[in-house]
């Protein structure tokens, strides 16, 4: 009788099965040389060859695709195989009652890691549950999204109130006395902060091209923010640093080469930010693991090859006063006080307070609130961060907005929403929805893994963006894989999807009577959720 | 839609010339109200011209409720004037008990009494009324201001000009500046707050509009200033803006345009005052305006003005002869009661218009 152990790892445990059609295959060998997780290898099976009622016992070696077994090398339900399989003879088809994270924990003491996002999903999606139902009619017609002129801007900086411009009168002309903070005005959407090591040099390179395409022949004026693990010296010493937003992390990744480059640039960044949280692990600091810290990723952030780990906090900072004060004036003081510098924060129960002493901060140096909500996607996180970490950024952001409103301070620090926005395939009605609650714009990272080919999903597929071996090509660092991604395609990927979301922002402005962005126009939402009416404060539909 | 109409005049007029204006423009409107403000007085308030004028519809209570306010506070009557009613059966008004138009004399203790200290009271003292009357449902507070006489009412404004006695000519009471309106509200209720002209310290506003920013704007507004209160129509928040820019902020008057309807970054960034508009553009981003919207106003310097919104998406005309200049929504209005005057202006969107008090009228482009 054969032995069973069923202590050890078994396929029915592992969450992806692979169907493998034999009398389909060539034997070419694509689908090995495709998966890069090596989930699947050929091999050699044993086989009786003639009738099984036959007394004779012939054999015969057949050779087949199978699935290995292992903690480490396991099917990811990618999809690459079948991509590339000629005659569709392999397949991954997702085991509802897989027990990997079970096993993982048990075999191997440590808490699992995994790139991605959430794949609980057990929040649902309040920005579904919200319409954009004050439709002009008649009285107050709706303009026409083709003919009419749209402006799609925002400020970005420290926005000081009317009567805190200290403006001077000569005649029937202003004019200023004092300066004052720097405020750029830049497109509602910010291309999040995805650092080169988080993603492959050619992902952030399209990033960067479609960025400059979009701002110096499209005339969009997006910005690209570094994310924390440098810029390459050469981006920032050309022009293009203009639309750059330069990321300092509690890691400090990549500084120490922007500070050498300061003296040889030849523009201003378009700003700063100050990563203290992120959405999808808050609490949490940077993880980039070593497999992913390829010999460019080391020169950029200075640093060798293994774990690189930010710190959950910034050492030093206590307290937002003293944040203010050191980090916040320092990044200032770093380019002049012409640069904008903004600050990003998980959305947290704690978020409305954090807002609240920025707005109060008496030296009005804080240009912008990034607020992550908990949908957002990651390089790294363990999974226990990722599933069970966080808060959602519809209700964080209207509090947000919500507090200045009632200090009569709302958009003094604009408000900058993200965290898996377009999750459900509509990235322009997410972004519009937040900007009526309140947000000055929004910032995506998912939204470009997407145009760029990411396999990944909500539900478990891929989400191997930690292991260096992504598919796609997009957050691997090994050159095979990094070459799968063809940089100009996505460029042109990126641009295109903006181009439409240009289109479809002004789809939604137009038929509520708005030719410029509607922040703060929560009377322009209903929603057939109560609990969201009461909770948002927009009317209640049904 | 409203139809709305501003005069100012070397003569003195009586207010049967805002219901002339209007009745040619009736089928604009949904004959459900009609208010005018009368501003730089003749007739009987010629002479009282330093002191404040209380314009005040109210139940019998709600009089009493006022003047147990005012008498507290210190002031005193001085002269009071109420209109010749004509309650004949069949009219289509909802009239109050009692309309009060009084003269009052600044409290004692107001004797040396600085300009602004002064205002400071006049609003006070206005507010107060208004949240009184409102917390006894017992009546409207429509001015309290030197120089200012405003009457609202819900009805035909036919036969509202009937019920007052305002078909008329009487040289009793006459203006040099009326602006009035006669409304179909199909954006909120039927209430006389809602009706324009209304006013601020100074400063009269009407408009024919949709305010689309309105929720912006009044979240922004209600933290401004203690006098923006009401938000009963959207275009209260343009007077309000108005009176901020000028009273508040103190800046010129072209910059109430830049505010209500800034130009592009892309206009601004081509011109010389590009810092300022940004500046303006970014700390005011709230005051800003969107939608149909044509919106005149009267300053404390006795000058008329007229902004539209960044489309012009609303009508209106501007006429004028040797001694009156009228803004009106259509220019039927114009051809009734003024047939012979000079070339029309039909400002465009980038334009302010202003009329001076000499009448010569000046046209900006933002
Ligand atoms: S689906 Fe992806 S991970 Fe699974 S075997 Fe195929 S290529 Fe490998
Ligand atoms: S395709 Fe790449 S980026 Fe997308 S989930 Fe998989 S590993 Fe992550």
């Amino acid at each position: 009788m054969a032995s069973i152990n069923v202590n050890e790892l078994q396929k029915s445990d592992l969450p992806w099965i692979i169907e493998y059609d034999e009398s389909k295959c060539i034997q070419c060998g694509k689908c090995t040389a495709a998966c890069s997780f090596n989930a699947i290898s050929p091999c050699v099976e044993f086989r009786k060859s003639n009738s099984i009622n036959s007394p004779d016992r012939k054999f015969e070696k057949v050779l087949v695709i199978k699935q290995n077994i292992s903690l480490d090398n396991y099917c990811r339900g990618c999809g690459m195989c079948s991509n590339v399989c000629p005659n569709g003879a392999i397949k991954a088809v997702r085991n509802k009652d897989d027990k990997y994270s079970v096993a993982y924990r048990a075999q191997k003491a440590d808490s699992f890691k995994k790139g991605g996002r959430s794949n609980l999903n057990t929040e649902g999606r309040t920005l579904d549950k919200i319409k954009i139902g004050r439709i002009s009619q008649m009285t107050d017609p709706s303009l026409d999204a083709q003919r009419h002129t749209f402006e799609l801007r925002t400020p970005f900086g420290r926005v000081l109130k009317a009567d805190k411009l200290n403006f001077d009168t000569c005649g029937e002309v202003l004019y200023e006395t004092t300066s004052l903070p720097p405020v750029s005005w830049i497109y509602p959407i910010i291309f999040g902060d995805m650092s080169i090591g988080a993603v492959s040099w050619r992902m952030w390179e399209a990033v960067a091209i479609a960025t400059a395409y979009l701002n110096e022949v499209m005339g969009i004026p997006v910005r690209m923010c570094t994310g924390e693990g440098g810029i390459p010296t050469k981006l920032l010493k050309s022009r293009y640093a203009k639309y750059m937003i330069l990321q300092i992390a509690s890691g400090h990744f990549g500084w120490n080469r922007i500070l050498k480059a300061m003296p040889d640039m030849t523009e201003d960044p378009a700003g700063i930010i100050i990563k203290i949280g992120q959405g999808a692990k808050p609490g949490d600091g940077g993880l980039l693991q070593a497999s992913k810290v390829a010999r460019y990723v080391q020169e950029i952030r200075g640093v060798p090859k293994a774990d690189l780990l930010s710190p959950p906090t910034h050492q030093g900072l206590y307290s937002i006063e003293e944040s203010v004060q050191k980090m916040f004036l320092s990044m200032n003081a770093a380019f002049n006080f012409k640069v904008p510098v903004a600050v990003k924060v998980a959305a947290s129960v704690t978020s409305v307070s954090v807002y609240n002493n920025l707005l109060r901060d008496p030296y009005n140096i804080v240009g912008g609130f990034f607020l992550d909500g908990l949908a957002a996607g990651t390089g790294a996180a363990h999974e226990i961060s990722l599933n069970h970490t966080g808060h959602p950024i519809t209700s964080k952001l209207r509090d947000c907005y919500l507090t200045a409103v009632k200090q009569g301070r709302q958009g003094e620090i604009p408000l900058f929403a993200g965290g898996g926005l377009g999750q459900t395939g509509s990235f322009a009605a997410d972004a519009f929805k937040l900007i009526c609650l309140g947000a000055n714009g929004v910032f995506t990272g998912s939204m470009l893994l997407e145009t760029a080919g990411c396999v990944g999903s909500d539900t478990g597929k891929c989400n191997a963006c930690n292991t260096g071996l992504c598919p796609a090509g997009i957050a691997a660092q090994n050159d095979n894989l990094v070459k799968r991604l063809d940089v100009d395609k996505v460029a042109q990927n990126i641009v295109n999807y903006i181009l439409a979301t240009d289109i479809e922002l002004k789809k939604l402005m137009a038929p509520i009577g708005c030719s410029s962005l509607p922040i703060g126009r929560s009377d322009a939402l209903i929603t057939v959720d109560k609990h969201i009416s009461n909770r948002l404060d927009i009317q209640y539909a049904c | 839609m409203c139809r709305i109409g501003a005069v100012k005049s070397k003569k003195r007029m009586h207010p049967s010339i805002a219901l002339k204006l209007m009745q040619s423009q009736q089928e604009g409107h949904d004959d459900s109200g009609f208010a005018f403000v009368m501003q730089d007085l003749g007739g009987i308030f010629e002479n009282y011209k330093e002191l404040p004028l209380l314009s005040m519809a109210a139940t019998v209570e709600g009089t009493r409720l006022a003047e147990d306010i005012l008498r507290e506070i210190g002031f005193s009557r001085v002269m009071q004037w109420s209109p010749e009613i004509n309650n004949q059966k069949g009219l289509k008004i909802e009239a109050m008990p009692n309309y009060i138009f009084e003269v009052l004399q600044y409290p004692r203790s107001f004797k040396h009494a600085t300009k602004q200290e002064k205002e400071e009271l006049l609003i006070d003292t206005a507010i107060k009324i208004r949240k009184t009357l409102e917390e006894a449902k017992a009546g409207y507070i429509y001015s309290f201001w030197p120089d200012v006489l405003t009457l609202k009412e819900i009805g035909s404004p036919k036969d509202i000009g009937i019920y007052f006695n305002l078909w008329e000519g009487n040289a009793d009471l006459t203006a040099g500046i009326i602006t009035a309106q006669c409304r179909q509200n199909t954006n909120y209720d039927i209430v006389r707050y809602a009706a324009h002209p209304f006013f601020l310290e100074g400063y009269t506003g009407l408009a024919n509009g949709e305010n689309t920013f309105f929720e912006k704007n009044r979240d922004y507004q209600q933290k401004l200033y203690k006098g923006y209160i009401g938000f009963e129509s959207d275009s209260q928040c343009l007077l309000y803006t108005l009176h901020y820019i000028r009273k508040i902020l103190k800046w010129p008057l072209k910059y109430f345009k830049h505010t209500i309807t800034p130009l592009s970054y892309d206009e601004i960034t081509t011109r010389k005052d590009r810092e300022i508009l940004l500046r303006i553009k970014a700390s005011l981003a709230n005051l800003e305006i969107n939608g149909p919207n044509t919106f005149l106003a009267v300053t404390p310097e006795k000058e008329l003005l007229c902004v539209c919104d960044s489309k012009k998406l609303r009508p209106v005309v501007i006429g004028k002869n040797k001694d009156t200049v009228i803004m009106t929504s259509e220019v039927a209005g114009l051809n009734d009661i003024m047939p012979e005057r000079d070339a029309d202006i039909y400002p465009n969107e980038r334009e302010t218009i202003i009329v001076k008090d000499d009448l010569t009228i000046e046209r900006w482009l933002q």
